[in-house]
């Protein structure tokens, strides 16, 4: 038991060394409604993401039906969906699993690149979002990027080629950390700079993460799509039972008292 | 059909059915004056109902084990027919079997509810509160997500705080030297079938209870004291047709902020599903920020308060089974807060800002500050109940009027 503790606690620094840059988040407004935001998320999550991140609780076809990726009889279009959405030798009815080896990836990157069906519940969209748009160039670093947002990140840039290079803007401070009263200047980023153009203009590319975080939101929650719609037939049947129950509690205690 | 036919059925004959339906609605005679306080008893009954029937739906697709649990909620969510309706349902209904809970033992506490002839009523229902922390605690671990594994592991450890006995308890309690399979397996067996089994026995003779002494009201007079010839109390109405349409109203409000939280805010920024809830238990990887679901965020926040640990165990056991005590610490000669001083009133006030200012603390991340504050309300939340004797015995009371008013 000791022992195990022990083991436990010194794992600990290995396991949890990234942490959220909470001062970097921005703010993301997802529309789930424009199903052609999700089709275009799903094409980069499926194109960029999916080699290394499965979605291992969602079937290519329930996402299918849920991005009405269908023919003009209503059903799925399943050739189309098997041509350009599945990369693997996954069938329709499958889930959305990877290729890669669990053994394989955690030695190519360090870590174990994690299942991302429900990171939109986990992490938020805005952490998506902003993860997505925050690697720079760090040298430093096995792949060469940084994240501001998450800093230390084993992930490679994936987007590069549509999104370019950013490097840092730094801010300087002179502040006084030691007894001795010294003054130091200390370095933080400021916020990161587009030096060099991908494929997409930075606007574009905006759009395009914002996608890709819309696609996660709704496969972190398939169902999200329909439940408020429900929802409002619910609470409409309710308000016209609360009249009816109301008018009957009215009807009975008018003699009391 | 008459009630002479009623009578005599061939049900009736075999079966005294009707009897039941007379003496605990048709007449069972309650006060007249019941306000907005009184319809949690019959919401609290609701929200069994809704978590029961969800409840048994739910198993029919979970699977009990630390390597599927995780899976076999994420497939209810998604590919069972409406199994995403069922657990929302069941989550939204935990949080709101508590609200409505404590708006009920609020009610108690308002009215003197607890008072002689009514402590056994009340003696059962803090059995019942107990029962039902347990059951959300059990209840809890099931999803098998990171929070539900921590919290888990956080409570159970507990338990270790015990002295000689602790650690063999706390292993008894896991089945496991950490919360593993076998814990997972158990406590899955509690919440289905041991603990609502029991809770539905208590249910029953609470209300059994009640109905053999009679409801208390908001003036906490007796109304059988003043009878009319046919001994039916001049004050009282009968329980059905009266309260169960009223109850009806209630209940159709209730089910309307139920459904938006269901089909609008089911995660409820996050108090009702917490976002790290959504991740699979992971044993090696501890939160940053480990917290109960709001409804037990106050006993941790007075666990956390204490510094020694024992010392915080055994506050936070004892913030709860305090409430037994009530129907002795209360000495006043008036049940109902409407007739009491000035006492009574702040302190009912103070305790109840210092449970809701406990739940907020015991839920975010602890500073020196917040322990302060933390332990200035534990303070306050037990000399509520161990001044009752002196405050309820010096203060004043308003003379108690001969009607419901």
């Amino acid at each position: 038991m000791k022992k195990l503790t022990l083991l436990t606690l010194l794992l600990i620094p290995f396991i949890t060394s990234a942490a959220t840059n909470y001062e970097h988040i921005q703010s993301v407004k997802l529309d789930l409604n424009d199903k052609a935001s999700l089709q275009r998320g799903a094409k980069l999550y499926m194109n960029y993401c999916a080699g290394c991140h499965s979605l291992q609780y969602m079937r290519y076809q329930q996402m299918a039906e849920g991005l009405n990726l269908v023919d003009s009889d209503g059903k799925v279009a399943k050739q189309a969906v098997e041509k350009n959405l599945i990369f693997t030798q996954a069938s329709i009815h499958d889930y959305i699993n990877r290729a890669m080896p669990k053994k394989t990836a955690a030695d190519w990157f360090g870590v174990n690149p994690p299942d991302l069906t429900l990171s939109a519940r986990v992490r938020g969209t805005d952490w998506l979002y902003s993860y997505l748009l925050s690697f720079y160039t760090d040298k430093a670093r096995p792949w060469g990027v940084n994240n501001l947002v998450y800093p230390q990140t084993a992930m490679p840039n994936v987007l590069w080629s549509l999104q370019g290079d950013q490097l840092p803007v730094y801010h300087i401070k002179e502040v006084t950390l030691n007894e001795q009263g010294k003054p130091q200047k200390v370095r933080t980023i400021d916020h990161l700079q587009r030096v060099s153009n991908g494929t997409m203009n930075e606007h574009q590319f905006h759009h395009a993460i914002r996608d890709i975080v819309s696609f996660l939101a709704y496969t972190a929650e398939p169902v999200g799509l329909v439940r408020p719609h429900i929802g409002f037939w619910v609470l409409l049947y309710l308000i016209v039972l609360l009249a009816l129950t109301y008018l009957l509690k009215r009807a009975y205690w008018q003699n009391v008292k | 059909m008459t009630q002479a036919t009623n009578e005599t059925s061939w049900f009736a004959k075999r079966i005294t059915l009707n009897r039941i339906w007379r003496e605990h609605f048709k007449e069972y005679y309650a006060p007249k004056n019941f306000n907005f306080w009184y319809f949690f008893g019959s919401l609290a009954m609701l929200t069994l109902a809704i978590q029961l029937l969800t409840g048994i739906w739910l198993t029919m697709h979970y699977t009990p084990s630390a390597k599927d649990a995780f899976a076999s909620v994420e497939y209810i969510m998604r590919e069972v027919n409406y199994g995403w309706l069922l657990r929302y349902m069941h989550s939204t209904g935990a949080s709101a079997f508590f609200i409505v809970i404590y708006l009920h033992i609020f009610r108690a506490l308002l009215y003197g509810s607890y008072k002689t002839p009514r402590e056994l009523v009340w003696y059962l229902g803090v059995i019942m509160y107990l029962l039902l922390l347990a059951e959300a605690f059990c209840g809890y671990l099931l999803p098998w997500g990171q929070m539900s594994y921590w919290a888990a592991q956080v409570i159970t450890s507990l338990f270790t705080a015990i002295p000689v006995v602790g650690a063999k308890l706390a292993l008894w309690i896991r089945g496991d030297f950490n919360v593993a399979d076998a814990t997972l397996h158990r406590f899955f067996a509690l919440h289905v079938i041991a603990i609502p089994l029991v809770l539905l026995l208590m249910v029953w003779l609470h209300i059994l209870a009640l109905h053999t002494v009679g409801s208390n009201n908001p003036d906490g007079i007796d109304i059988k004291k003043n009878v009319d010839e046919n001994g039916k109390p001049r004050d009282g109405i009968a329980f059905h047709p009266y309260y169960t349409v009223k109850d009806m109203v209630g209940a159709t409000v209730f089910l309307i902020i139920f459904a938006s939280v269901v089909f609008f805010a089911p995660e409820m920024g996050g108090y009702f599903l917490e976002h790290a809830n959504f991740q699979p238990a992971n044993p090696l990887m501890t939160p940053d920020h480990i917290a109960p679901v709001w409804y037990m965020t106050p006993f941790y926040a007075i666990l956390r308060a204490i510094p020694d640990k024992l010392g915080g165990v055994i506050a936070m056991f004892s913030a709860v089974f305090i409430f037994f005590l009530l129907p002795l610490l209360d000495r006043s000669p008036v049940r109902s807060m409407r007739y009491r001083g000035w006492l009574s009133r702040t302190a009912l006030t103070l305790f109840a800002i210092s449970f809701i200012g406990l739940g907020y603390l015991g839920a975010v991340a602890v500073t020196p500050l917040r322990t302060l504050a933390a332990q200035i309300l534990t303070v306050i939340y037990f000399a509520f109940f161990l001044l009752m004797p002196v405050y309820t015995k010096l203060e004043k009371c308003k003379p108690l009027p001969e009607r419901l008013t």
